[in-house]
């Protein structure tokens, strides 16, 4: 009997940690990848096993062309079955004003933020679709949907994979299959640890949000009362974007 | 990989085009795609499909040019003949 099994990239730490741990609560296997820090995505599965559920740490680089193939053909033999849910979390930031900006972090975040998404989503489709049902969760950000200077290489990324969210969704709905995207917007993670207090007051919750926060959302387009919310973009930012 | 008849193929073919939707009796080797309501999306799981059953690779250019039922056959068996 295949289990029910969810792939998250980029879930040793932070927002992909959370979601990792908040699918295994709903009962889902889950492929906990990382690229360098084996004893974070290590301590995540062990918390997930401890919880009674069950959890693989994958190493790759989502940005390696071959990784979605290791991903998911690792995932296909481990748990029996098609990957049923993907969370593309993965994700980098390097910022720098538009005139200072280099070609090579423009880049770097074009092609682990939106390009590996891409490529992760297209190996994902076609088991999804022949097994009529699949969730897929891009995780983009308030920057993709509202300026923020310093960060034009991240929210064209993360803007883009809005639309590629959007799109995708639509050619595939009839399969039961569908793909959302949450925007989050100042969450305390690493990624955000060097960022000023100030920014706060623009958030009109006044607060920074938690990577649990942001996984209940995934949980719920995961789930399967979301089985009609498709090609949406849920915004997890105290308002910010509102 | 075993030699695979027309007849093998044909009916696979018409078992996976019946999944998607349209009424199996409809389902002839003349009838075109259009008709059955059978899109791209359709057929990109089709290609799926006969490329891990009969290890046939079919590109998107190779199947934009099917239009009938019988042309995907013949595509397929004339592909793993090849």
């Amino acid at each position: 009997m295949a289990e029910q099994s969810a792939l998250v990239t980029g879930a040793s730490r932070g927002i992909g940690a959370a979601i990792a741990r908040a699918l295994a609560r709903d009962g889902w296997a889950v492929g906990v990848n990382y690229r360098s820090d084996s004893e974070a995505a290590e301590r995540v599965v062990s918390e997930i096993v401890e919880g009674g559920g069950r959890a693989t740490a994958l190493a790759a680089d989502v940005t390696d062309p071959a990784a979605p193939d290791e991903l998911f053909g690792a995932m296909e033999s481990e748990y029996g079955g098609p990957v049923l849910a993907l969370v593309n979390n993965a994700g980098v930031s390097r910022d720098d004003l538009v005139p200072t900006l280099g070609d090579e972090e423009w880049s770097a975040v074009i092609e682990t933020d939106l390009n590996a998404a891409f490529r992760m989503t297209r190996r994902a489709l076609v088991p999804m679709m022949r097994a009529r049902h699949g969730r897929i969760v891009n995780v983009s950000s308030v920057v993709g949907l509202r300026a923020n200077p310093g960060q034009s290489n991240y929210a064209a990324a993360k803007a883009g994979l809005i639309a590629l969210t959007k799109t995708a969704a639509v050619e595939v709905a009839r399969r039961g299959v569908t793909i959302n995207a949450v925007a989050p917007g100042w969450i305390d993670t690493d990624m955000t640890a060097e960022v000023s207090e100030e920014r706060l007051v623009a958030v009109p919750a006044r607060r920074a949000g938690t990577p649990e926060e942001v996984a209940a959302c995934v949980r719920f387009l995961i789930s399967d009362e979301a089985s009609y919310v498709t090609g949406a973009v849920l915004s997890v930012d105290g308002g910010l974007a509102a | 990989m075993p030699a695979v008849t027309t007849e093998q193929v044909e009916v696979r073919v018409i078992e996976t085009l019946a999944s998607f939707g349209p009424d199996p009796e409809q389902i002839t080797r003349d009838a075109t795609f259009e008709e059955l309501d059978i899109d791209s999306l359709d057929l990109v799981e089709l290609a799926q499909i006969v490329e891990d059953e009969y290890g046939v690779v079919l590109k998107g250019e190779d199947m934009k040019e099917l239009k009938t039922v019988g042309d995907a056959i013949d595509l397929i068996v004339s592909k793993a003949e090849a």
